[in-house]
């Protein structure tokens, strides 16, 4: 199991914080997803062999939020 | 599209706003398709978010102001649709703007993290980013530099600023084998350290994890109005469906639907505790969340343990006094020999003791057992010492004559724990232990009261006379002495059955059951250990009892500053609702006042940023206290 931490662009909205959870569980291979509205930050617990954490960054980014760094371990 | 949209979005309002004033200053025909094209340039991305809101099965404030603009566009009032969508757009931009604004203080937190670590590698210097050190390296830190692992020092000598840790300013002296932490600033001087603890595993990391969880955990006022707000959005179009029904009047309809928008509502709560728990995180107090912040305001008694909470935890040896003929000096080192298997700082302050007067105490004990909260048995040089308290003697039925008594009352009296030692059955010896009050204790009692708490009270495994003495110096409500860990979990757990909201203080290891049974636990950092930040609701780094007393009142201010927002939110709702009735309020106007009250909720949060505790109160209490009270 891999864990990633995503750093995001400042969120605003609370309902940004639903579309990011729903959109990343959907995703095969994840398991765990918060996201951290105050300090704009995704955590995510997933499956490298399933899903690469490049990936998990596309679907952010299409939701329209950018990345700015991320941090697996 | 939404990429594009988000990176944009501050263009786009600009650009909608230059339509709208250009549409009035041209007027004639240029000014509907100037107010309509202002309309579709700001509403798409309202839209858009919206749709996609939708999907995830979420109705949010965006599907309210699409449904309204659509409705104001087919009733032909392109001035309210063109206003409506730019003051959306322009209020979530503040909002952005305001919102990073309180979240700055836990950023000046994370923005103290080092950056990079010189180390000493085959004995030449190389400077490497921060979290690329190894555990078990060798790093050298020069004055003005950061500390970039928690380490011990392996030499030189510094004064290091530990602000990000304990939110103290004041450099503390650090020299050979004293523990230093990541984040720290070494203020003059030079160390070397090696590191033990790397990146993430540094109590400065955990630190900012802590904060930043702590701000998502939600109250439950906060869990309420979420709620609330899921059923009120969907309610809202209908309450409008029934109003067009009742009066025909889209237009009023319409201005329903904008209006009774929860911006205020759902924002407000939250605010107040991100701020406020921001603010904690400044002055090294830890706060785990809104339901801690919201129950903590709540306290009216609070129950501290005594060693090392109300006292400064850092006993000395005052007497030492020997019955019979042994040899003072052997059975001293036998005593201490006896402590080394002691956790208990009664315990190891006896074998800190010893080492000081330079006695030899290697060697190990042949058999030895903690009996928690009385003392110790151990076998040493093949006889059974018996060190602990009277309840121990009593245990294993050890005689105290009067002799005895009288010594042991007699050292007790003057503010000594009287400790026992038992050789073979008899004791040969009372081992006298004393703890100073802490400087700050009898002041940030009276803030305490000040602040409308309404019992003080102490547990402690001491003795009664000790226990005693420092009550009366502090003016206590009340103190039990001579407990066991058990019986304080138990004297909570009646408090809270009696109705009272107790917040316990100890020092996070002996105290833990105590702390996770009170309804807030409070652990006194002394520097971060793991258990007190995992068990306590409140954890105080600098290990300070002033900072109880912030801590106490930030929470207070929070809490009525988040009821100031729900007032606040609420109250603009129901005007406007009663303005748009009578039909003194519009569509635009009512836009510009709701998005008006979700700002000023958050600018009322943000004086949160700024609370500290009184200043001119501190002064004048602080002067009382100069006599040092020893114990």
């Amino acid at each position: 199991m891999t864990k990633a931490v995503f750093q995001l662009e400042p969120l605003t909205c609370p309902t940004c914080v639903k579309k990011i959870e729903t959109a990343l569980t959907n995703q095969d291979g994840v398991d765990m997803v918060k996201v951290l509205f105050n300090s704009s930050k995704v955590k995510a617990e997933f499956d490298e062999k399933v899903v690469e954490h490049g990936e998990l960054e596309t679907i952010i980014e299409k939701l329209g939020y950018t990345v700015k760094g991320t941090k697996v371990s | 599209m939404q990429l594009f949209i988000n990176r944009y979005k501050n263009q786009i309002t600009l650009i909608s706003f230059i339509l709208i004033v250009s549409a009035f200053l041209i007027g004639g025909d240029f000014k509907n398709i100037a107010l309509i094209l202002a309309t579709v340039v700001a509403g798409v991305p309202i839209a858009l978010k919206a749709y996609q809101a939708l999907k995830m099965k979420a109705f949010s404030i965006e599907l309210l102001v699409t449904i309204a603009v659509i409705g104001a566009l087919f009733i032909q009032e392109f001035v309210e649709s063109a206003v409506v969508t730019f003051l959306f757009m322009f209020g979530d931009y503040l909002e952005g703007r305001t919102l990073e604004k309180t979240r700055s203080s836990l950023k000046e937190l994370v923005d103290m993290a080092p950056q990079e670590a010189t180390v000493i590698r085959n004995g030449v210097h190389e400077t490497i980013p921060a979290e690329e050190v190894n555990q078990g390296e060798r790093l050298i830190v020069h004055a003005g530099g950061k500390i970039p692992v928690d380490g011990e020092i392996i030499a030189g000598e510094a004064s290091i600023n530990e602000a990000a840790i304990t939110g103290e300013s004041i450099p503390v002296r650090k020299k050979m084998k004293d523990a230093v932490f990541s984040g720290t600033i070494v203020d003059s001087g030079y160390v070397e350290l090696i590191a033990e603890k790397v990146g993430d595993d540094t109590t400065f990391a955990k630190i900012i994890e802590l904060v930043e969880e702590a701000q998502e955990s939600k109250s439950k006022t906060e869990k309420f109005l979420n709620k609330f707000a899921a059923i009120y959005t969907p309610g809202v179009v209908g309450l409008s469906l029934l109003v067009y029904l009742l009066t025909r009047d889209l237009h009023i309809a319409i201005t329903f639907l904008v209006i009774a928008c929860p911006g205020a509502l759902v924002i407000g709560a939250p605010v107040s505790n991100v701020v406020g728990i921001g603010n904690g995180a400044k002055h090294g107090i830890l706060i785990k969340g809104g339901e801690a912040m919201d129950n903590f305001s709540k306290v009216d008694t609070v129950v501290f343990d005594k060693t090392g909470t109300l006292t400064k935890g850092k006993p000395e040896v005052t007497d030492y006094h020997v019955f019979g003929t042994e040899d003072p000096e052997e059975l001293f080192k036998d005593i201490a020999r006896a402590e080394l298997i002691s956790e208990h700082h009664l315990g190891r302050t006896i074998v800190q003791a010893a080492k000081k007067r330079g006695l030899d105490i290697s060697g190990d004990v042949d058999e030895g057992e903690v009996i928690k909260g009385n003392g110790i048995r151990a076998t040493v040089d093949g006889r059974l010492f018996v060190i602990g308290n009277r309840k121990l003697m009593e245990k294993e039925n050890i005689a105290i004559t009067q002799e005895i008594e009288n010594v042991a009352v007699d050292r007790e009296k003057q503010g000594n724990t009287a400790i026992f030692v038992a050789v073979e059955g008899e004791i040969k010896a009372i081992i006298s232990i004393a703890d100073e009050i802490r400087d700050d204790a009898k002041e940030a009692i009276s803030e305490m009261r000040q602040n409308g708490v309404k019992k003080i009270m102490m547990l402690t495994g001491d003795n009664e006379y000790t226990a005693r003495l420092v009550a009366e110096k502090l003016g206590l409500d009340a103190y039990d002495a001579e407990l066991l860990p058990e019986d304080k979990v138990e004297y909570v757990k009646r408090l809270k059955d009696e109705g009272h909201v107790v917040a316990m203080a100890g020092d996070g290891v002996n105290d833990a059951p105590a702390i996770a049974t009170a309804d807030i636990g409070v652990a006194m950092g002394e520097g971060g250990t793991d258990i007190s930040m995992e068990t306590a609701d409140v954890v105080l780094m600098a290990d300070q009892l002033k900072q109880f007393s912030h801590a106490f009142s930030l929470s207070k201010a929070s809490m009525r500053n988040m009821k100031q927002n729900i007032w606040i939110a609420v109250g603009t709702v129901v005007l406007l609702l009663i303005g748009v009735l009578n039909g003194t309020v519009h569509l635009a106007s009512g836009m510009f006042i709701h998005e008006a009250s979700v700002l000023v909720v958050i600018l009322n949060g943000m004086r949160l940023m700024a609370f500290k505790r009184d200043k001119k109160k501190l002064k004048n209490s602080g002067t009382l206290e100069t006599d040092e009270v020893v114990l």
